[in-house]
Order: structure tokens, then sequence, then C-alpha cells
């Protein structure tokens, strides 16, 4: 069994962590009732005895003692890590797997790349490798970040840079959550752009969000709960909006319902590696699956059902809808269409009470409106994992690398583009140490290739599918 | 006489599990003809084939499990020891803590030699268990990492440690729309590699499965567990014990050389079909009767137009050229043709694989995952022109 490391950095990456870890203990709480420390709790909790405190060694089987958390907390500033020690989930974290300063990184990216980097990065490598030690087989290291913002865009891909020379063969997944176009922060441009090209160069596999996407799914979620004729048979917990004690009359914070959709998605990403099943899908089968071409590694993800009603009977055709709505854009996790655009690999993971002649029959009902490239027509990877999430009797999460994400990267060129051209904002950026102009251009370039390949690929998708000729041999 | 299986992947193992559960439940069963006091030495001539005794009074399978993941195993361990009626050996199993993530070169490449020797260790200890070998059945899926990488692997290893035993590989033969998208790659590549060390290659495909479970066997919702069943099911008919075609008062000495013997009489021609009647399921036995001209007419026909089950015949003629034993003692019939229709079966396919290969491999796609354990480009073309050359040979009858 393998194990994965959760990297959270910013405010953004810390608070969408925090609800990630309290979903995570709920989902293994019911999986395992009677609190033996199992293979499926390893691959994200270490097993401590704290009452020797200090170093003592993990233990590996038996009843749990204390669940330690492998996850790293990194903010350049203190708020939200203090408030997450000070919560519930305090007794998670060890304070060795903390990295915080005081005075944040001002929404600049080089400020948190450079200058952070600098400062931090004998630290960071030390506490990377220690929890490294505590793996029996790490498999994966999950980064969650905004590209917004200073410390969690600048230092966050910092870290990822990091990671791949200490650790060239984890797997590295990162989910970026992306500015959207009212954004408060009016250099959100720079730092995205800038973090971009870390990610096209460094990372295996992200998974990209958009606010605008979480916020319109929350909405969506209140309006059929509160709406009166299905409000009362919506189960609580089922949403995919929900806290884990949410039963309590608890004063949510304001992006709670968002992040959790989020930290669902990290949930049902990683189930089939934890869970059994009959058919499983790990980790490193995403990665190779579907990214067929290295810097072509952005996967669009979408989750349903978004909540299960009180009423136990479920019939086939509610399975059906379920995947129907998969593919839907009000689904999607980022401000997209899959439908309308080119598809180069598709995959299904589904959870619960599914069997494989459901999968097949709508996989075979839904291709003919999905347009897939030439070469890959039956491009989907499926998995099947026993155990369904909290709350569902099954659940679906498509992950699609589809030439949808095109428009968010052009806008995002756009914005940058209009403060680029009049240098608006860049001293603050010149100023740092190790920082150039060159940087910008290197970024911005890296993102226009990125968009070309995915143009060049549109260009094919309309066109008469032209099978190559077949290899001729000497008999 | 006995067989040694080896169960490899996910695939491999949840497939091997049902085919011992079946053996066993056969063996066992309380009613049939298997009970009766004439058949005394059918019951053990199939339980020295596939089980050994052991002290503890349940019998053990002649079975060795590999997977890259502990997940599968420890799952396929438990269930069979919760049944009562057989068990594992706790020790013949061998498993890491990653999987190959599709990977056929990182099967191949990477995990085969890091473990030959664990393994190979394993496969001999269980070989040495045998009064008599009588060769090694494997079962893989062709579009994993693991059962298509390592078990390419494994059989080589092994006709490099048993030279002349025989080697039997059941690959399982992915659903044409897609379960995992690489599966082109993974499936050319472990053919051309599994058709230089293997004696033959009994193909069984997820599609037909499928249609045999929603079509006759009449089960609504299927699952993997209701497909490997079926797979288990035919599999039984024709490595159970039987008499051959001049011994009539004897059971086969050597099921898999007389296998090989009618099937495969040029070492080009390797690769085998499988179609067994009736199949239906248990509940509707009551409500048939079955007689031999029925059913042997029936299979003729389903042979002729190269149709895999009973129903939804589609005529077109090609000849035949049947040789069969017939079996006095069980409900099922077991077909052993060589047959050209076979042919048609690898051609088919072989079609579909490559043109889209052909398209993936000018594109370069996916190239960069294979490139990083060790697989080369000019490996996928020997592949390519080694099943271009048997698909040629078939297509040349």
């Amino acid at each position: 069994m393998t194990q994965s490391v959760v990297v959270q950095v910013g405010q953004c990456g810390n608070q969408v962590g925090c609800r990630f870890w309290d979903l995570a203990l709920r989902e293994h709480a019911a999986a395992a009732p009677k609190g033996i420390y199992d293979e499926a709790l390893s691959s994200f909790f270490r097993n401590v005895d704290t009452r020797s405190g200090g170093d003592s060694p993990d233990i590996y089987k038996g009843k749990i003692c204390s669940l330690k958390a492998r996850a790293l907390l990194i903010d350049m500033e203190e708020g939200v890590v203090n408030e997450i020690l000070q919560g519930p989930l305090r007794d998670v974290f060890d304070s060795k797997q903390l990295i915080t300063d005081v005075s944040g990184s001002g929404n600049n990216w080089a400020v948190g790349h450079k200058l952070y980097g600098c400062r931090y990065r004998e630290n960071i490598v030390e506490k990377l490798r220690k929890t490294a030690e505590h793996c029996d087989c790490l498999q994966c290291f999950f980064i969650i970040h905004s590209m917004g913002g200073g410390t969690g865009s600048g230092l966050g891909t910092f870290v990822l840079n990091l990671l791949e020379d200490e650790f060239p063969e984890v797997y590295r997944f990162v989910t970026s959550v992306y500015p959207s176009g009212e954004d408060d922060v009016i250099t959100s441009p720079y730092n995205s752009v800038l973090a971009m090209r870390e990610l096209n160069e460094h990372a295996d596999c992200v998974l990209p969000i958009e606010n605008e996407s979480l916020f319109d799914i929350v909405n969506k979620i209140h309006q059929m709960t509160n709406s009166g004729k299905l409000g009362s048979t919506v189960k609580q917990n089922s949403l995919v909006t929900s806290s884990a004690n949410s039963t309590k009359a608890v004063q949510e914070k304001p992006f709670d319902a968002m992040n959790n959709i989020v930290a669902n998605l990290l949930l049902n990403l990683t189930s089939s590696a934890r869970f059994e099943g009959s058919l499983n899908m790990d980790l490193n089968e995403i990665s190779m699956n579907l990214v067929p071409f290295p810097r072509l590694h952005y996967l669009v993800s979408s989750l349903t059902p978004l909540y299960t009603l009180a009423d136990v009977n479920v019939p086939s055709r509610k399975l059906d809808q379920m995947f129907s709505d998969a593919f839907s854009r009000d689904h999607q996790l980022i401000q997209a269409d899959p439908k309308h655009s080119l598809y180069l690999a598709c995959a299904l993971l589904v959870r619960g009470n599914v069997q494989v002649s459901d999968l097949r029959r709508n996989i075979e009902r839904l291709k003919p409106s999905l347009h897939f490239v030439s070469w890959n027509q039956e491009g989907w990877k499926t998995g099947l994992c026993s155990v369904p999430p909290v709350g569902h009797s099954h659940s679906l999460l498509a992950l699609a690398n589809n030439t949808c994400v095109k428009p968010t990267f052009i806008e995002l060129k756009d914005r940058f583009m209009k403060l680029y051209k009049k240098k608006a904002h860049l001293h603050h950026y010149l100023h740092i140490d190790g920082m150039e102009q060159s940087c910008f251009a290197e970024a911005v370039s890296s993102l226009s290739d990125l968009i070309e390949e995915y143009n060049e690929l549109d260009a094919t998708k309309n066109g008469p599918r032209t099978d190559p000729p077949r290899l001729k041999i000497a008999v | 006489m006995s067989i040694v299986t080896v169960q490899l992947g996910q695939c491999g193992n949840q497939i091997g599990q049902e085919v011992f559960n079946a053996v066993c439940a056969d063996v066992r069963g309380t009613h049939g003809l298997c009970s009766k006091k004439e058949n005394e030495s059918y019951r053990d001539a199939c339980k020295e084939r596939f089980f050994r005794e052991e002290e503890s009074e349940v019998p053990v399978a002649r079975a060795v499990l590999v997977d890259m993941e502990p997940k599968v195993i420890s799952q396929t361990l438990s269930i069979a020891a919760r049944s009562g009626c057989w068990k594992y050996d706790d020790r013949s199993h061998f498993c890491q803590k990653q999987g190959s993530g599709n990977n056929w070169a990182n099967g191949y490449s990477v995990h085969g030699p890091r473990h030959k020797e664990a393994i190979m260790n394993l496969v001999q200890k269980e070989a040495e268990k045998c009064d008599r070998l009588g060769g090694f059945f494997t079962i893989m899926s062709m579009a994993g990492g693991t059962g298509s990488g390592l078990g390419a692997f494994v059989t080589r290893c092994l006709r490099d440690a048993f030279p002349t035993s025989f080697i039997l590989n059941h690959v399982i033969w992915p659903y044409g729309t897609g379960e995992v998208i690489v599966q082109n790659y993974n499936s050319v590549l472990t053919l051309s590699h599994l058709y230089q060390s293997s004696d033959a290659l009994l193909v069984h495909e997820n599609d037909v499965i499928h249609k045999i479970c929603a079509q006759l066997m009449n089960i609504k919702q299927i699952s993997f567990r209701d497909v490997n069943q079926v797979i288990a099911h035919q599999l039984g008919s024709v490595f159970q014990p039987s008499y051959t075609a001049e011994g009539g008062s004897r059971y086969s000495r050597n099921p898999l050389g007389d296998l090989m013997e009618t099937l495969v009489p040029h070492p080009e021609f390797k690769m085998l079909g499988l179609r067994n009647i009736p199949q239906m399921p248990e509940n509707s036995l009551a409500y048939s009767t079955f007689s031999w001209p029925g059913l042997l007419k029936h299979l003729r026909q389903m042979l002729i137009a190269n149709a895999q089950m009973e129903e939804g015949i589609d005529w077109q003629v090609r000849p035949p050229r049947p040789g069969f034993s017939i079996p006095s003692s069980h409900p099922t019939n077991k077909p052993l043709h060589f047959n050209t229709s076979i042919a048609n079966l690898v051609i088919l396919r072989g079609k579909d694989t490559h043109s889209v290969d052909l398209g993936k491999k000018e594109k370069h796609t996916y190239i960069h995952q294979y490139t990083k354990f060790g697989i080369e480009e000019e490996d996928f073309l020997d592949s390519f022109t080694a099943l271009e050359q048997v698909i040629s040979s078939y297509t040349l009858l």
C-alpha cells in the first residue's frame, strides 16, 4: 500500500487542506468503525503513540492511538495556520510539520518564490525528508494552492520545483485554484502566469479549479435544499459541500462549502488507491493514461452526485443521470464545456454500488455525443471502487484531458498582457533579488506555447479521420 | 498429473480464484454426476490436478499469486480461506507495495528483472510439490501493467527454467470501447512477447463474456464477479479430466500436452478460442433438457458461423476442421478444434488494434510513459512486426 503526502501552501491551500483532513477523517471513520489502523488509513495518516512524546516510532497495526496527518503546512503569515491549530484538527498535526513566517508575501509571486524560497529551502527540504521517511512507500505528493496570490503561487511552485529535484520518482499532483475575472487581487494575472510556467514544467498532473464554478455549485445545492420541495428529504451529510460536523449548528466559515468540494475531489481521486474494488485505479495509472504528451497534463474534473435524497431506493435511471451530469457544463470545477471541445482522454472513477455493466452501458450511451481525438477514439480509463463516499450509495468522478481548458488559459494570458503592456506593478517584482524582466517574457511564452499545442489539437477536431497506413512487412 | 497456475495482476488473481472455486464446488457437489460412486476416479483426478492435500484437510490450490500491490492478493487469499472448502498456500504469493500503473514497460523491464528470483522461487517450490508436473497455466489481462508486462516476463522465465514443460497462457482481451486508454499498446506488446515463449494462448474477450452474461445468463446488473464466474466455468470445462480419443477408460494423463497436440500443430499458430455450451444460469437447468446430438449440432453451427454463443448466430460459412474428444460424464461439452475461425478472431481484433496504434505511434503519444522505464520505440516496432507476421500466416491459411 502506498502513502501520499499533502503539501498545503498559502491561505487558500491551507483552508482547502483543512477541509480535506476533516473529511478524510470522517470517511475513514465510516469505513473502519472498529478503530483499527489499517492500510487504507495509512495512506494519509500515521499512527503514533503520543504518550511517549518526541520521536516515537510509528505503530503499523492494531488499534488507533493517535493519528497524525502526512502533511506539510506552509504559510508566510501565521493567521490561517494558527486557526487550524486551535480548531478541532489541532491533534492531527505535529508542530514539526509547519513552516510559517510573519509578514506574508504581499500577493507577490517573486517574494514567495525567490525571497522566501531561498530563505526556507533548507527547512522545507528537511521537513519533507522527515515526512518521506515515515512513509513505507511514498507514491505521490499533493500540492494545494492558489495561483493568484503570493505565497501559494510563488512559494507553492518553489516547493514543486524542490520536489522534482529531491524526489524525482514520486508523482506530483497539483490542485490549483485559478483566479476568476473579477478577482480582487490586481496582480493575480502576473502571479498566475509566472506560476503556470512552473506547473508546465514540473507538475505531473494539474487539477485546475475556478472559484466561480465552485460558487455556482454551492448556489445550486442551496437552492435545492431550501426550495421546500426536496429540501427535507436531502441527506445533510451527503452534500458535496458539507463539513464533517455539519450536524451541529456550527457557523460555517464563508469558503468552507466551496473548499469541501475540492476536498471531496481529492478524496474521490485517491479512493481506489486506498479502498478495494473490482477494478482498481491507482494514482500512477491516472497519470499514465490521461497524459498523452508530457506538457498537456491539465485535467478538468467533475463530481456527481452533488447530494443524495434520503429515499433509499435509487432506480437505475438515476444512476444513468449521474453519468450524464458528469459531462454537463455546470458540474465541472472550472468554467468550461468539455462536451463541445475535444477529448484527448477521459477517466471515470466510480465508487459504491455500481457494476461494470452500468459503466459500459453509460459509456456506450454517452460516447456519440463526445468528440474524441482521432487517435484515441476509445480513450476511456475506468475504475470501480467498492466503498462509496459518506452519505452516498454511489458516486462518480470524471477526469478529462480536454481542450476546453484553453479558454481559461487564453483569458489568463489576455489579462496578463493588459497589465504587462503598461508595465504596471512590475517594479514590485523586479526589485526582488533574482527576478528579471526575462522571467516574465519566458513565462508568457511558455503559456503561449501551451495554448498553441491545444490549438493544433483542436484543428484536427472536425477534420476527416484519416487512418494511417498499415505497417507493411516482407512475408 | 498436476497443473500449476500462476495468477498475475488484479484480473489474473480475481479469475484464478473463481476457477478454483468452480473446480472445488464441482468436486464437492452433492448432486450431479460427480457425486456418484462410479466417478470417484474422476473426482480424484480433478483434485490431484488442481489441489494438493495438506494436514489441515482443506485442499490447497496449486497456485502462485503475483501482483505489484497488496490489496487484491489479500482479498483473494481471505475470500478463499473463508469459503472453508479450499485455500491458497499462505506463502505462495508475491506482492510489492506500488502497482505497475498500467505501464507495460514498468511491468516487463522494471518489476520483472527486479523480482525474478523471488517469483521463480515460489513457482519452483510449487512445481516440486507436484508428483507429475503437467505444465503451467498463467492467467493475465492484456490491458493493464502487471498482468501484461510482468506476465510476459514471467512467461519467458518459465520457458527458460522449464524448457520441456507446457505453458498455456490465458489472456483477457479488454472491452472494445476501452477500459484502459493505453490498452492497445499493452496488448500488442504482450501478444508479441508471449508468442515467443508460450505454447498456446487462450483468449477470452470481455465483450463476449459480457454478452453471454447479459443474454444467456440473464444477469441484470453484471459485475466483474459474474464475468469471472462465466470464464471460470468455461475454463473448468477445458481443464477438468476427460478421456482422450484413444484411451477410452482412463482420464487424460497429460491434459495440457493433449490440448497442444490437437490444437497447435505448427508453432506459428498458437491462438485458441473457446466455445462452451450450454451456458445458462443454474436455476434454469432444472427446466431444460439436453441431448448430445442437439448440443453437438448447436456447437457445430456456432463454429461454422464463428459465433461465440448459441443465440444470435450470424451466418458466414468457413470450413472448419473439427476433431473432438467426447467426455462421457459431464453435461458440458468441450470443443477442441483447430479452426480457421479463430484466425478470423485474431485478424479482426488485430485490425482494430493496429490502426489505432499506428496512429498513436506516428504522433508518439504516451511514448514518454514507456521510455521512462526502458522500452524504446524500436521495441514497439518489433512487436508490431511480430504480430503482423502472425496475422499474415493466419490469413494465408
